[in-house]
């Protein structure tokens, strides 16, 4: 928290710098609308840094001038004399409190009501009052941090690497000397040990963990989502991935409007999530991954999604744009338009977003770094927002492949695995028509011989012997090569347009050998080798994997149990595995239940569920019910053997089986399910019809009874529905159209004789169960 | 109105570059192709430690190029990224007054997309060239 104040502090002090000349040039041209926008962006980033970093004064005095501001850009109001001294009042005053704040010296607030109500004129603040702030009494903190600009961290990287070309060179002559001088050896050693500690040192403070912007997310959500009076589960991943610093501080703004605006305009409150039958907890999902040559980042609510109908009336009703030219949109396009300026779905504006800065300002903040903003709407159910910035100037590691005399970097993240022709039998390569493919273990994959595709070999020739097989979205390929050189971090930076203009490079580096070498973009190089993926390719791959001999072989899933065992369930069985949140589940009624889909399914676990954050769920499916049942984790889909050793005593465990040289337990899921199913739940389908004027009665006491006896208790019958058995008292007048037998309860033990006192449990159980097998009175 | 110029020799012609195009003139070491780029990219080079894109300029202008000869080459930034051009040789800075295109005189279509002026350099005239169109893949100059 600390830390965040800090940046705060900087961030503001540094903003404010650079916005005083900004303020002079609207005090002169309160009209330039430039100027306007500038001073509106900084006191709506002080309004919701304060937000969570729990600073109310400023929150208050930023709230304030943005409304003021917001009202002056829709033209509501017009910036005259006392609106603008107002207004710089305030970004005087917010400057006074975070000196205040950084110095840890009280400031009091006397005044700061006036300030505010300036604003919407009633009091007016003579022009001379607020320049003037207390220099005396706020003296700056001595700051523990130094902000450089980034530039100079390029200088200090490029003179880096020339210190480590140099190095090289120095090393190469002195490997040619026949006859070195062991001292000078000893120095070029120091130097070189110096010269690599310099480098990771001077490379760090270029890059940051993306936990730098993620570590805020938790206390803002908490604290965001607690003022909208909603309730909103966070989870967060791939913190761990690294990025450049410049990008970490570019994305930190529009990091912070998106997830405002997923909590504000995307989740919905309790009672209407309620209504919409999702759980009123809301989810958001914030995770990062690189992914070829980016950095995704994506945002996933599970909220109301963007309704484009509202977003096209909005912008109707501003007039921005005409009816006609909004209706003929695409609903891609007309989902774009949540990127218009000045726009906002929201009905009423509130302290947390929805002014219009948002989503417009995210776009350009987005694409100043290259990058590019991605949604994915499903109206109802959720939005997904990505943002792809470049992996350029991020450091990636790879594995340098040889072909000629020519050395490409390859993305060691789209590579699935290594392997070497000459290894007995697992890897061969045919010919299918006239493509190559290579078969390793069972699994047929296209093959590009990279000196093929980039025309580097003269002569043609066959005999591969490294294959490196890569994973591109749909399905994955292989790469021949002539050798694999090394394994490298790089700084990767962008390559000229002439260069990317191939299609096939994602980027250019300078390695320690100083020679430039080019990165190799992998979904390109297999567009330029013509290779088409779809799913059904990917199907076919797992056939062909399956079908090695004639007998059908039946597949089984392999997973690790919570007690630590590797068992397996038949593939058939199963319905489907997710991960649950361990909070979904819970001790009630006898038995483990799961709440899932908006309902409750019974659990059965092998092994405590203690300590675990999240589990994964089988769920099981006879066609009718269905069980879920609970693992640590999946790990693999196996071939069952025909031959398995039974268990001694039935239970959730049927045998044993072996798969290669393990002993692995199957799952008896007949045993599952039989103990899993409630009886009550089984045979629920029988009614009991409750008549009379004792029904209320019947349904408060009786009701638990007559459930335990297998029937679903009823006041009235729906249409289809039929009866098993009618409850009446004996007092009742007797009704002469029984949709089904009649047992008839008496007030008195000595009531009449074919009537059942009402407290008689037994001889009521009896009657209930009786009627069930049509031997009913 | 006089400019400064560098006069540099591209396949065999004396060209102007304006001097504020250029950057240095240095010596390309060790070239690095890329594949499957277009034959005006002659490969990347380590500029100490940046790495510059190599421009075959006699390719560029359609004219035959001496070998593996020319590994003199003007440096330009463009749009952010470096570009080395391949010369044949420099010969000297000297400011020249700029005079338009002789009218009338059909240029090779590799010269007429790059050449913007003639100048007069020691008494014979020699075309002005823009860098930035020997350089392909670029947005159309703004």
């Amino acid at each position: 928290m600390d830390d965040l104040l800090q940046e705060f502090i900087a961030e503001t002090r540094e903003t404010l710098e650079a916005l005083s000349g900004e303020i002079v040039a609207w005090e002169a041209d309160p009209a330039n609308r430039d100027r306007l926008d500038a001073i509106f962006r900084f006191v709506h980033t002080v309004k919701g840094s304060c937000g969570f970093l729990e600073l109310p004064r400023l929150e208050r005095l930023s709230h304030a001038a943005e409304d003021v501001l917001s009202a002056v850009r829709t033209g509501e109001r017009i910036p005259d004399r006392p609106l603008v001294n107002a207004v710089l009042a305030i970004v005087d005053r917010i400057g006074e409190i975070v000196e205040a704040i950084d110095s840890g010296q009280a400031l009091g607030d006397s005044g700061e009501d006036l300030l505010i109500a300036a604003l919407d004129g009633s009091v007016e603040i003579a022009s001379d009052t607020f320049v003037a702030p207390h220099p005396t009494t706020i003296s700056r903190a001595t700051t523990r941090s130094v902000r450089l600009s980034v530039d100079l961290l390029d200088r200090m990287m490029s003179g880096m690497s020339d210190m480590v070309l140099a190095r090289n060179e120095l090393a190469r002559r002195l490997r040619d000397d026949s006859d070195p001088d062991p001292l000078v050896e000893a120095s070029l050693e120091r130097l070189s040990l110096t010269v690599a500690e310099m480098r990771d040192t001077v490379t760090r403070t270029r890059m940051q963990k993306i936990d730098a912007l993620f570590s805020a997310l938790p206390r803002m959500v908490r604290d965001t989502a607690a003022s909208l009076g909603k309730s909103v589960s966070l989870s967060i991943e791939g913190a761990d991935v690294e990025l450049d610093r410049e990008m970490i501080e570019m994305m930190r703004d529009p990091l912070s409007h998106i997830v405002r605006n997923a909590l504000d305009h995307g989740i919905e409150t309790p009672a209407e999530r309620r209504a919409a039958g999702k759980r009123e907890n809301g989810r958001l999902t914030v995770s990062a991954r690189q992914s070829g040559n980016q950095i995704i980042i994506e945002f996933q609510d599970d909220g109301r999604g963007i309704d484009t109908a509202k977003l096209v009336r909005r912008l109707v009703e501003n007039g921005a744009r005409s009816e006609r030219e909004l209706r003929e949109l695409t609903e891609r396009q007309r989902l774009d338009l949540v990127f218009e300026p000045g726009l906002t779905t929201k009905d009423e504006v509130t302290s947390v977003s929805g002014r219009g800065v948002g989503m417009d300002v995210v776009r350009a903040n987005i694409e100043q770094i290259g990058g590019r903003i991605e949604l994915a709407n499903s109206p109802g159910r959720g939005l997904r927002i990505a943002i792809h910035v470049p992996l350029t100037l991020s450091i990636i590691s790879t594995i340098v492949v040889g072909v000629g005399d020519q050395r490409f970097a390859v993305p060691r993240q789209a590579i699935e695995e290594i392997v070497t022709v000459r290894a007995a039998g697992a890897v061969r390569i045919d010919r299918l028509g006239d493509a190559p493919i290579a078969t390793v273990r069972d699994r047929r994959l296209p093959l590009l011989a990279l000196g093929e595709v980039l025309g580097l070999a003269d002569d043609h020739d066959d005999q591969v012997e490294t294959l490196v097989i890569v994973g591109v979205s749909g399905g994955a390929y292989a790469i021949a090569v002539d050798s694999v050189l090394d394994n490298e971090e790089l700084v990767i930076k962008p390559a000229p347009p002439a260069v990317m203009a191939t299609g096939v490079y994602a980027g250019l580096t300078l390695p320690d050998s100083g020679t430039p070498m080019l990165l190799i973009d992998c979904a390109g190089l297999a567009d330029a080798a013509g290779f088409v993926f779809s799913r059904d390719l990917a199907a076919n791959d797992d056939e062909a994997g399956g079908k090695a001999e004639g007998v059908p072989n039946q597949p089984a899933l392999l997973f690790l149990d919570l007690d630590g065992a590797r068992r397996v369930v038949p593939l058939a069985a199963i319905d489907r595995v997710e991960p649950v949140a361990i909070d979904a589940i819970h001790h009630t009624g006898g038995r483990l239940r799961l709440s899932i889909d908006g309902g409750m399914i019974p659990l059965a676990a092998q092994g405590g569920l203690d300590r675990r954050h999240e589990i994964h769920i089988i769920r099981l499916r006879d066609g009718t019910h269905e069980i879920g049942y609970a693992i640590a984790e999946a790990l693999d889909i196996v071939d069952l053997p025909l031959a398995m050793v039974a268990a001694r005593e039935a239970g959730p465990v049927a045998g044993v089986i072996a798969i290669g040289d393990d002993q692995i337990e199957m799952l008896d899921v007949h045993w599952l399910f039989a103990d899993q199913i409630d009886a009550a739940v089984s045979q629920r389908d029988a009614l009991c019809l409750v008549t009379g004027r004792e029904a209320a009665w019947m349904t408060t006491f009786l009701r638990p009874v007559v459930e335990r006896a297998g029937y679903r208790v009823v006041t009235s019958l729906g249409p289809g529905e039929v009866a098993a058995a009618v409850l009446a008292m004996d007092d009742d007048p007797p009704s002469e159209h029984l949709p089904a037998p009649l047992v008839r309860l008496s007030r008195r033990r000595d009531g009449e004789p074919d009537a059942i006192y009402r407290y008689d449990r037994e001889r009521l159980l009896g009657a209930l169960a009786a009627c069930r097998t049509e031997a009913c009175a | 109105m006089t400019e400064l110029f560098l006069i540099a020799e591209i396949g065999g012609r004396a060209v102007a570059i304006a001097a504020d195009q250029v950057e240095s003139v240095v010596d390309i070491g060790v070239v690095t192709p890329v594949p499957r780029a277009d034959p005006r990219v002659k490969g990347l080079a380590a500029l100490r430690s940046r790495v510059v894109t190599v421009i075959n300029s006699c390719v560029a202008l359609g004219l035959p190029c001496p070998g593996d000869a020319a590994r003199r080459a003007v440096i330009t930034p463009i749009d952010g990224h470096p570009y080395a051009m391949l010369v044949e040789g420099v010969e000297d800075v000297a400011a020249y007054e700029v005079q338009p295109l002789t009218s009338g005189v059909a240029l090779s279509a590799g010269w007429k997309s790059v050449a913007t002026s003639v100048i007069e350099h020691r008494g014979e005239p020699a075309l002005v060239v823009d860098l930035r169109a020997l350089v392909p893949g670029l947005a159309a100059a703004a």
